[in-house]
């Protein structure tokens, strides 16, 4: 009789621990549909040839306008180029102020140490808007409007925190002692840094190449005052699209500047170790 | 013991170039943005400031309601999603919500509007799918292309990056506070409102804090999904500048929206200072 009640009582605890799956799935579901609607919706506008009211899905697939987008005349493969130079080029820039700031900053006795990591903070932590109008009104003046190099300079003061404060926790998450280790047995200090700090925190600068490369990749706003319309970028061919009512052009380079962003996200853990991550902003 | 000074020097010197970069291209343009918001033609004036009130104190009041409550229910979003993170008991369910609100992390804004443009328009995906599922009829659906899209563009970007600071200071309060608490038994939420959530206030602050900057910076979703008015501070810099070369304006405009920052992080210290008084 207990034995029956007891297998009862677990019969109902299966029951009730299934109905706690209704509003989980519910949620969950709920959430897949605003995260996977909208991405559905911009994979679904780059293929569509043909897609009017009132039907839900396109009427017709293809790649015409990825080849409309890619012709000479498309722009996009300009724009490619000039994207992704200007993003190495930033990276560049960025890894070689950074190191040398991330490598005092974590290891060496620096006056106002505190302040001058808020210093890298800035650029995140007030609207920039009106520092790009701003810049772009000085940078006419001495002819970097409209240059490369102009929006490289944006870029790399845009980016300078991520550079920066990776690079720190980076180098501070190496061991000291293997340095000094390297120094007792008669390395120069530059060398002891070259062949022993510097692989050991290769993977956290490496995460911070790859922020500084889709923070540039991805910047709108300092392109459009600085760059546009002599040096369009990815992300002004996509709004000059856009705002011309060609949704299919602006959906194909929206899917082109996505790929890489959805790449690192899938794998940032395996770049940014916990032990950098916890030193970050230290 | 002090060390020696030419340490101090070599430190300063590898800092400096990285320390130059931000003060010339940054925060001198930023002292000129102050600067120019004053200056007419040179001569020192509070006329940029008549014309900002005059011609766009609806956009100002605009942005300051789409900005507070974007980061209202941000912060709202942000927190269930920790919290479910944290306490919830379901580790199938926990896995499928770490891997399925990450998603918008490190899309582009630029992106984000080119995706929700499309997505929320009258005729757009959205409605599409609800008449398909009998929810609406044709003669119901509205474009949600006004405040409400740029709310959702914000709330769908800026959610992620909220919520993942915010697991990862709740993942590092004591679980044996937490479980001492379910023992007694102390319900979920309350665990969540009354001990979660007081240990990883700051954390929480700061990630709002840099969304509300984020988002009164962002160009591209105001033009892309609401350029008519009421629309947002940056939306009419832009304007401002591209249709009338009018830098006072588009300065005075800036200074308004940087205040409003400043009144968010004061409102912030201010909190945090007294929660520190107690």
């Amino acid at each position: 009789m207990t034995g029956l009640s007891a297998r009862g009582a677990r019969g109902a605890g299966q029951v009730a621990d299934a109905l706690r799956w209704v509003p989980r799935t519910f949620g969950l579901a709920l959430l897949a549909f605003v995260i996977f609607g909208p991405l559905a919706n911009l994979v679904l506008w780059a293929f569509a040839e043909k897609w009017y009211v009132p039907h839900v899905l396109p009427l017709q697939y293809g790649f015409e306008f990825w080849g409309r987008v890619f012709a000479p005349r498309g722009g996009a493969l300009v724009s490619l180029g000039n994207s992704v130079t200007i993003a190495v080029l930033t990276v560049i820039a960025a890894l070689a102020l950074a190191v040398p700031a991330g490598y005092a900053l974590a290891r060496l006795r620096l006056p106002l140490r505190g302040l001058v990591l808020v210093v890298f903070l800035i650029p995140q932590a007030f609207p920039n808007l009106p520092v790009y109008v701003n810049i772009a009104r000085v940078f006419y003046e001495i002819g970097l409007n409209g240059t490369m190099t102009g929006v490289v300079l944006v870029h790399v003061t845009h980016s300078s925190v991520y550079a920066v404060w990776i690079a720190t926790a980076a180098f501070a998450a190496v061991d000291p002692e293997l340095e000094q280790a390297a120094r007792t047995v008669g390395a120069s200090a530059l060398r002891a840094f070259v062949d022993v700090t510097l692989p050991l925190a290769l993977p956290g600068l490496a995460a911070a190449g790859i922020f500084v490369f889709l923070e540039s990749l991805d910047e709108f706003t300092g392109s459009y005052f600085v760059g546009a319309p002599d040096v369009m970028t990815l992300p002004l061919l996509l709004y000059t699209a856009g705002a011309g009512g060609n949704y299919q052009i602006a959906s194909i380079t929206a899917l082109l500047l996505m790929i890489p962003s959805i790449l690192f996200m899938l794998c940032v853990e395996r770049f940014l170790r916990a032990d950098v991550l916890a030193r970050v902003g230290r | 013991m002090r060390p020696p000074m030419s340490q101090r020097l070599l430190a300063l010197a590898l800092v400096l170039p990285a320390l130059l970069t931000i003060l010339l291209f940054f925060v001198a343009p930023l002292g000129a943005s102050v600067t120019g918001a004053f200056s007419l033609d040179g001569d020192f004036t509070l006329s940029n400031f008549g014309k900002s009130f005059e011609l766009y104190s609806s956009d100002i009041l605009f942005t300051l309601c789409i900005a507070g409550l974007s980061t209202g229910v941000i912060g709202a979003l942000a927190v269930s999603i920790g919290g479910y993170l944290t306490l919830g008991e379901n580790p199938l369910a926990v896995a499928v919500l770490r891997w399925l609100y990450r998603w918008p992390l490190f899309i582009p804004f630029i992106v984000v509007g080119q995706i929700l443009r499309t997505f929320l328009a009258r005729n757009g995906l959205m409605n599409n799918i609800l008449i398909a599922g009998g929810l609406l009829t044709p003669l119901q659906t509205t474009s949600f292309l006004d405040w409400r899209g740029i709310v959702i563009a914000f709330v769908w970007k800026q959610t992620p990056f909220v919520a993942l600071l915010v697991a990862g200071a709740m993942a590092s309060v004591d679980r044996g506070t937490l479980e001492a608490a379910r023992n007694l038994g102390a319900s979920r939420l309350r665990i969540l409102l009354e001990i979660l959530l007081p240990q990883v206030y700051t954390t929480l602050a700061v990630g709002l804090i840099l969304s509300f900057v984020t988002m009164m910076s962002v160009l591209s979703v105001p033009l892309m999904i609401n350029a008519q008015s009421p629309t947002m501070l940056t939306a009419d810099i832009a304007f401002r500048i591209n249709a009338y070369g009018d830098y006072g304006v588009a300065n005075a405009l800036g200074l308004i929206s940087l205040l409003m920052t400043a009144g968010a992080a004061a409102i912030y210290l201010r909190h945090a200072a007294r929660e520190r008084a107690r």
